[in-house]
């Protein structure tokens, strides 16, 4: 092919690029919208699956009796759910203070080796797998005890909550402009006061979803109750005595070989998702009226 | 911030009159008070961790003291016996782990691309919302999910095509049973995608547009323009992947819902395994003796140690790549 002359306009007007390219440049990008397609193909089946399967044996029943004997049909989780809920608040009473304190502290005072260690075994926590938190748990807990028991549950959740805790706290706390503080400060407030009274308060909104967002893992985590909290038959909520959960009835129905607590383990599991579900949904609420972030 | 305010901890003023206010007031302001509460939270957090490390070094001494290095590489597991070793569900954690990088991996930085360059603004909204949904949903559920939809499916369809037209491999060799490595790694893939997907995708919405521009301007076509800025991002998506490996080490019920939970080593990814959190979720009640409990947590100080060494370089990757960026940081 005969070069164009340096004058010729047809030197101004870009060439196409190549078959090839254009070829190379229409697959990548279909298997782009592919790749983006089936990540969310599974989340569509697995909702659909949880409804097919577990919708038509919920009832009101369901969240209001106690679990039957095998062969009896009928029977609830009602005992499960108010574990559940038990579990998670011990947990969040636990975890709450200690990790906003934490955040707090890093946001308004964390400079420092003494910071960075702290903002470093928070990211660790949040990496240590559920399981080995559930053994740690058992050992400090339910070894000195002598039973499995709510209490221990409830430690083992925490746990897991705080990294989320600290690090969001963190971040939100950060985000309060400083002209916040300096009006404290000039109207005569000791730190502490401009801190707790001003600069805490004007966060409220964030560290309320970081609270939430830890909740919500937190609901649905099975692994480290398995011999912490155990689990219970019977409708039980003192903090000494083993509890039933949600997500560790959905693990024993779902292994069982009876098809009809197969069946319940599915509305356990949709009840579950509804459950975190709600708390996603407060979440979002909650950051709507984030400050800075509308 | 603070440097502006330091000096409103003992009272401001001119500098002669400091020695006069420190004297005047209580030795323990109030300030520091509250400043101290805080920090003993905080340290709080790092005694937790304390905790942990000393807790399962302390419950797996037993174990230690017994086989020393040589449980992990020992495929011996007989309580029976009073003999333990956890080479097998090394193999089934890294092999299962492996099955899931293999195919989230690509899945995940392609809808990474996907959702921060292709997309309409809409849609790629609308998707990485549900990303985000999918990264909530509690692994139970994906355990359920996969013993009784994906594990049918796999035995049926799936299996029976690998080995009629892949036997040949030792991979994909034996009983089609449905549950079992390749179950487990499959639905950790499905678990693990989202942490890839949008941590990668606040990577490249993160890099400078001029990149793209230059590319675009020099007569790159729309893809390799994009490989500019993939290229670009590489150490923090390399970041996102690894942070995903974590996740997919320490996932407990899930798979062991879906992976059979034998401690035999087999080639085949069709046969059942175990991993190190699935051995613990399946034995730790049921174990009895000093020593059979203490090599379980011993598996438990192995995994925590895998997790942290993972975890560590994932973090110092996305860090890295976020230019210290925050809230990239915070998405990790």
């Amino acid at each position: 092919m005969s070069r164009p002359r340096p004058d010729s306009p047809a030197r101004l007007v870009p060439r196409p690029p190549a078959l090839r390219r254009r070829l190379w440049n229409a697959a990548a990008q279909v298997a782009c919208w592919l790749a983006g397609a089936s990540v969310v193909l599974p989340l569509a089946l697995i909702v659909w699956h949880l409804l097919a399967k577990g919708l038509p044996s919920l009832s009101w029943a369901f969240f209001v009796r106690l679990p039957k004997p095998v062969g009896e049909p009928g029977g609830g989780m009602a005992n499960a759910i108010a574990g559940t809920l038990v579990l998670t608040g011990l947990g969040a009473l636990l975890a709450v203070p200690v990790g906003v304190g934490a955040g707090v502290w890093l946001a308004e005072y964390g400079r420092g080796r003494l910071a960075a260690l702290v903002r470093y075994t928070a990211d660790v926590l949040a990496g240590v797998p559920s399981i080995v938190v559930g053994v740690a748990a058992y050992g400090l807990v339910v070894v000195p005890m002598g039973r499995f028991s709510a209490l221990a549950g409830g430690v083992a959740l925490a746990v897991l909550m705080l990294p989320t805790i600290v690090r969001a706290t963190e971040e939100v706390v950060r985000l309060v402009p400083h002209s916040y503080r300096e009006a404290a400060l000039a109207l005569g407030a000791p730190r502490w006061r401009a801190v707790q009274q001003v600069i805490v308060p004007s966060a409220s909104a964030g560290i309320v979803t970081a609270i939430l967002l830890a909740l919500a893992r937190a609901a649905g985590e099975t692994a480290p109750l398995l011999f912490t909290a155990l689990g219970n038959r019977f409708w039980s909520l003192s903090l000494d005595q083993p509890i039933a959960s949600l997500p560790v009835f959905i693990y024993d129905y779902a292994r069982a070989p009876y098809e009809d607590w197969n069946r319940q383990a599915w509305t356990g599991a949709l009840v579950l998702l509804l459950l975190v579900a709600l708390l996603s949904a407060l979440l979002r609420l909650a950051v709507r009226r984030l400050p800075g972030r509308s | 911030m603070s440097d502006a305010l330091a000096a409103d901890r003992r009272g401001a003023g001119p500098p002669r009159f400091r020695r006069a206010w420190a004297l005047a007031r209580p030795r323990l302001h109030a300030d520091d008070l509250y400043r101290m509460g805080l920090a003993s939270l905080a340290l709080l957090v790092f005694a937790v961790v304390a905790l942990i490390v000393f807790e399962s070094t302390r419950g797996a001494s037993a174990s230690l003291r017994a086989f020393g290095w040589r449980f992990l590489v020992s495929t011996d597991w007989d309580p029976v016996r009073g003999t333990f070793g956890g080479l097998p569900y090394v193999y089934g954690t890294v092999v299962s782990s492996a099955i899931a990088m293999l195919l989230a991996v690509p899945l995940g930085i392609g809808a990474a691309i996907f959702l921060a360059e292709l997309a309409p603004r809409r849609l790629g909204g609308a998707v990485a919302f549900l990303v985000e949904l999918l990264a909530s949903i509690p692994s139970i559920v994906y355990g359920i999910w996969g013993l009784f939809v994906l594990a049918p499916f796999l035995r049926t369809a799936v299996e029976p095509w690998l080995t009629t037209h892949l036997g040949f491999l030792p991979l994909f060799q034996g009983f089609p049973f449905g549950i079992g490595m390749l179950n487990a790694g499959i639905v950790l893939a499905i678990m693990v995608v989202p942490t890839i997907a949008s941590i990668s995708r606040e990577i490249l919405l993160s890099t400078p547009g001029a990149l793209r521009q230059a590319a675009l301007a020099l007569g790159a076509t729309r893809v390799e323009a994009i490989a500019e800025v993939v290229g670009a991002a590489r150490p923090g998506i390399l970041g996102a992947a690894i942070l995903a490996l974590g996740r997919a080490l320490g996932e407990t019920m899930a798979v062991t819902m879906v992976i059979g939970n034998t401690n035999r080593i087999s080639a085949s990814l069709l046969a059942p395994g175990a991993t190190m959190a699935s051995v613990i979720a399946n034995e730790f009640t049921e174990a009895t003796g000093k020593l059979y409990l203490s090599a379980l947590i011993e598996i438990a100080l192995v995994l925590f140690l895998l997790t942290l060494l993972v975890n560590a370089a994932a973090r110092v990757l996305v860090h890295w790549a976020g230019g210290g960026r925050r809230d990239v940081a915070a998405a990790a």
